[in-house]
């Protein structure tokens, strides 16, 4: 140890930690765990989206060789409750039952109906074919619009509506009367469509059940194992201490891991009944019927302004597509979008009313994003469509509007308190990057000589609301638990460290972020801190990670947690050093007395003292580990400026992104590689919805783009180089000055693709194209045009 | 049931396997390397992606009876002695990966156009690993890990 200083590892761009395992195949995925005696499982599911179970037979199933049982919703109703739903928004919302097995109404295709138990997954999905099931089919709800009339047929007919709940928010001078004096207002509606997770791992579950102790272990490809064995205690009747969750390496989430699944349910009532270990893995066009979607909306936006581009109001009218069940944070999604619509503008009023509606679909919940990606898109698209109507650059009309550098902290119209941001910063060094003027010569060129081929430049200035979040916010909300999480330093005796994480990183990168949060404080190498994550037994407490949550909460109170070590060692320290704590200096790693830097030791010889303990201080506890729960005072508000240059062929309908440039504001950086990574994937994800994705049902609820040929996932030719570059505006609400980041590509990157697709052909009359924006679509709303 | 000799990653195995049963769930389930994971059911994600005599094959598309006789290499054995390839080093320095899920597929996929083209332009590598999905990446730095193995002088 010397006193020279060390370069922090806050803020470098450290290789993983995690990699070494994932590029070997030295995995752990939940479908490589093997136990003996293991057993399989296979589901049945409804083919039809709307129907009445009038029988179900699994007895041709149980006749099969190596078939050990077969079950139906029926069977397995007993000591199996209804799946939660952890965020009734309103208080007269109607929550229907939601058994794990479907009993006797099956409310989508892919609603689980029997579950067949086989020695090897060959015979059991070989079984599963056998079991006899008779429908009588019942209407399909599909039109949200349609499913909120007095004569729509009903997705729960005991409750007596398709109406789930409606949600408004109202702020400010009443909208009524802005409009009134508004001198310029534009309504449009937006569409956004259903979206497919598509974690590249698709779910699974094994079950390890003690008979003797009642005791069971489930591990499950999941972001919040700590939920999930409080659920599961719920769902099945087995006390919560005797269910241990384990979630091994875990191939992505973006949210569809957020969840409390019918399966894991399905698998305890199964493994319970029979005694034995289970296991069930989803194939992937299983997993489009029966993991959540995403998105799912209709959206109603006006903005009132004045003829100087001067923001007045907003009113947004959602209808938000539940699906057929409410399933652990459903209704709650538009909600998270709900107070994003204002975005980074100033205005005098904001109207927002959300109805969430039940249809015969897989339900939606949390997709990268969650909420406010939609509102960003309905937010970013209609400024783009004022800025026509007023003749204005869109870049200058949010300028225009947006709440400058010097204002925050900034109570915006929807009543969230932004900390921080530079939105001016942000924009002049992606107008820089992207030669916005060179580019906007280009397109007034082109349009001029009437290419064929034109360009477009789509804008998107953005902020969210994220690292959820302040425990007190998620009451007033109605949200079910807290936003607290959980961080645990273990000192061990040889001087290494291990941090105890209560988040459940799934491609994140934790191992190595919070390795690196850790050793700075504690002045420990990089090296020699390990990071356990992802099993109640070994982590127990955590809230577990998404919306972008992890490093902004969790990662905090590693900092805290490793604080409070060192403040531990200080009193060891002193006591033998026979100093003061206030004469004592910590610097990497080393207590020294001010005055005699040879008195000195360093934190690894003082965790060893500690271990032994035949020196501490009178009364000490014999213990230098700590843990830190934090429970965050506010969101975070990652904000960035993204342009995006679209060439679109007129005569094919073909657009293709010639360049997309964006600058981010996380905060301060942990990984800068790792945060870059971040970006790329979430671009990703926003583009796709843009051009790629969606899940389309036909008029009898089936889905049609059933499996992957059928659903487009872009791959790496299909998309572009990005330009990602930051501005760094410390987050004020943590001591690390961080922001969240898992989200910010998504929820930026769809409204500036197609504000780049609608701007290259508004020189054609069009002013809208639909998501995704399909060759077919373009081609189509070119030819509508130029009618 | 039908007997089948194949030798993956270096040692040969002899068994009795269904017909129907496919190379992935043979490598998986009756051999225990599930370094090779399975990401779709439509052979479109490559999440499953190995090598097969030479030539990079899905082994969710390929019949465990097929690979008879049959030289395999899977992601487990790409490194050897510990010592991990130009292209998993690559993965790693330019973060290449996030969940992992993919990597396998997209190393072998890689490793297969490197032979073929030592030295591909960006855009071929796009191309290239095109039958492999990723959710997590962006595809980017997987293009520049590629990019940056076949800079090295022993490629894959």
């Amino acid at each position: 140890m010397t006193d020279q200083a060390v370069e922090p590892e806050v803020g470098r761009a450290r290789p993983r930690k995690e990699d070494a395992r994932l590029i070997t195949g030295q995995t752990n995925w939940t479908d490589n765990i093997s136990v003996n005696g293991l057993l399989h499982l296979a589901i049945l599911r409804s083919p039809m989206a709307h129907a009445r179970i009038t029988r179900v037979d699994v007895a041709p199933a149980l006749e099969r060789p190596g078939v050990i049982a077969a079950f139906s919703g029926a069977d397995l109703a007993e000591g199996l409750g209804s799946l939660p739903c952890a965020w009734p928004v309103t208080e007269d919302i109607v929550l229907p039952d939601h058994p794990p097995i479907a009993v006797d109404e099956v409310r989508h295709a892919g609603d689980p109906v029997a579950v067949v138990v086989a020695r090897d997954r060959y015979t059991a999905a070989d079984a599963v074919e056998a079991v006899e099931v008779d429908y009588e089919p019942l209407p399909p709800v599909l039109d949200l619009e349609a499913a909120l009339t007095d004569d729509s047929p009903l997705v729960h007919s005991d409750k007596g509506t398709n109406r789930c709940y409606v949600w408004p928010l109202k702020t400010g001078e009443d909208f009524d009367s802005v409009r009134q004096r508004a001198e310029v207002t534009v309504k449009r509606r937006y569409h956004q469509q259903r979206l497919i997770p598509n974690a590249m791992e698709p779910r699974a579950v094994v079950v390890t059940p003690l008979a003797s102790s009642g005791e069971y272990t489930l591990y499950s490809s999941t972001q919040i194992p700590h939920i999930v064995r409080v659920m599961m205690a719920v769902v099945t009747g087995i006390p919560e201490h005797k269910i241990r969750v384990i979630a091994p390496d875990v191939g992505g989430g973006f949210g569809s891991k957020l969840q409390v699944c019918g399966e894991e349910a399905i698998a305890l009532a199964v493994a319970r009944r029979i005694g034995r270990p289970v296991k069930w893995t989803e194939s992937r066009s299983e997993s489009y019927l029966a993991t959540h979607h995403g998105r799912g909306m209709i959206q109603d936006i006006e903005i009132a302004a004045n003829r100087d581009g001067k923001l007045l109001g907003l009113k947004v009218d959602l209808l938000a597509d539940m699906g057929a069940y409410l399933m652990l944070v459903t209704p709650g999604i538009p909600i998270l979008g709900a107070f994003m619509y204002p975005a980074i503008y100033k205005m005098d009023s904001y109207d927002f009313t959300c109805t969430g509606v039940f249809t015969t679909r897989t339900p939606t919940d949390a997709y990268r994003g969650a909420g406010r990606p939609e509102a960003t898109y309905a937010i970013e698209r209609i400024m783009d469509e004022l800025a026509v109507e007023l003749g204005l650059d869109p870049v200058e009309l949010r300028r225009r509007n947006w709440i400058g550098h010097e204002e925050f902290p900034y109570t915006s119209i929807a009543g969230l308190t932004y900390d921080s941001g530079n939105y001016e910063a942000a924009t002049e060094k992606a107008l820089a990057l992207f030669d916005y003027d060179k580019l906007r010569a280009e397109q007034a060129d082109r349009n001029h000589r009437g290419d064929a081929v034109r360009l477009g430049i789509g804008v998107s200035t953005y902020t969210e609301m994220c690292g959820l979040a302040p425990s007190r916010v998620l009451r007033d909300l109605r949200y079910a638990a807290g936003g607290w999480e959980a961080a645990s330093i273990r000192m061990l005796p040889t001087g290494k460290v291990e941090v105890v994480t209560g988040t459940s990183p799934h491609g994140q990168g934790h191992v190595t972020c919070w390795s690196q949060i850790a050793a700075d404080v504690l002045g420990v190498p990089f090296e020699d801190v390990e990071v356990v994550h992802g099993d109640t037994r070994a982590a127990p407490q955590g809230m577990d990670t998404y919306g972008s949550r992890s490093l902004v909460v969790g990662g905090t109170a590693v900092h805290h947690a490793a604080q409070k070590v060192v403040d531990k060692a200080r009193k060891v320290a002193a006591h033998l050093l026979e100093a003061s704590e206030n004469d004592l200096e910590f610097t990497n790693g080393v207590f020294s007395v001010k005055g005699s830097p040879d008195a000195r030791k360093t934190i690894q010889e003082i965790a060893f003292e500690t271990f032994s303990s035949h020196d501490l201080p009178d009364g000490m506890e014999p213990t230098i580990n700590a843990e830190y729960l934090i429970d965050p005072d506010n969101f975070s508000y990652p904000h960035g400026t993204h342009l995006c240059a679209v060439e679109v062929d007129t005569e094919t309908g073909q657009s293709r992104i010639r360049s997309y440039v964006c600058v981010d504001d996380v905060g301060k950086v942990v990984n800068p590689m790792i945060v870059e990574g971040q970006v790329h994937g979430g671009l990703a994800q926003g583009i796709a919805q843009a051009l790629y994705e969606e899940a389309v049902y036909d008029d009898e609820g089936n889905l049609v783009s059933g499996t992957m040929v059928d659903y487009l996932v872009p791959s790496a030719a299909d998309l572009p180089d990005f330009v990602t570059e930051r501005t760094e505006t410390p987050a004020t609400s943590n001591p690390l000055g961080v922001k969240g980041v898992g989200e910010a590509g998504t929820i930026a990157s769809t409204p500036a693709v197609v504000n780049a697709i609608v701007d290259a052909l508004r020189p054609l009359g069009v002013e809208d194209v639909r998501m995704p924006c399909t060759p077919e679509r373009v081609w189509r709303a070119v030819r509508e045009a130029r009618r | 049931m039908t007997h089948i000799s194949v030798k993956v990653d270096g040692t040969t195995y002899e068994d009795d396997v269904e017909p129907r049963l496919l190379l992935v769930h043979y490598l998986r389930d009756r051999l225990g390397l599930t370094g090779t994971p399975i990401g779709c059911d439509t052979s479109n994600c490559g999440a499953c992606t190995v090598e097969l005599d030479g030539i990079s094959v899905k082994s969710c598309s390929v019949l465990a009876v097929q690979a008879d006789g049959g030289e395999v290499t899977t992601v487990e054995g790409l490194a050897q002695d510990g010592e991990l390839t130009t292209l998993q080093r690559a993965f790693h320095e330019k973060h290449a990966l996030q969940c992992g899920y993919c990597t396998p597929g997209m190393l072998m996929a890689a490793r297969d156009l490197l032979r073929e083209h030592p030295h591909p332009t960006t855009d071929e590598i796009r191309h290239a690993i095109e039958g492999n999905l990723c959710r997590c990446t962006g595809y980017q730095n997987i293009v520049r890990a590629v990019q940056a193995a076949s800079e090295e002088e022993v490629p894959a």
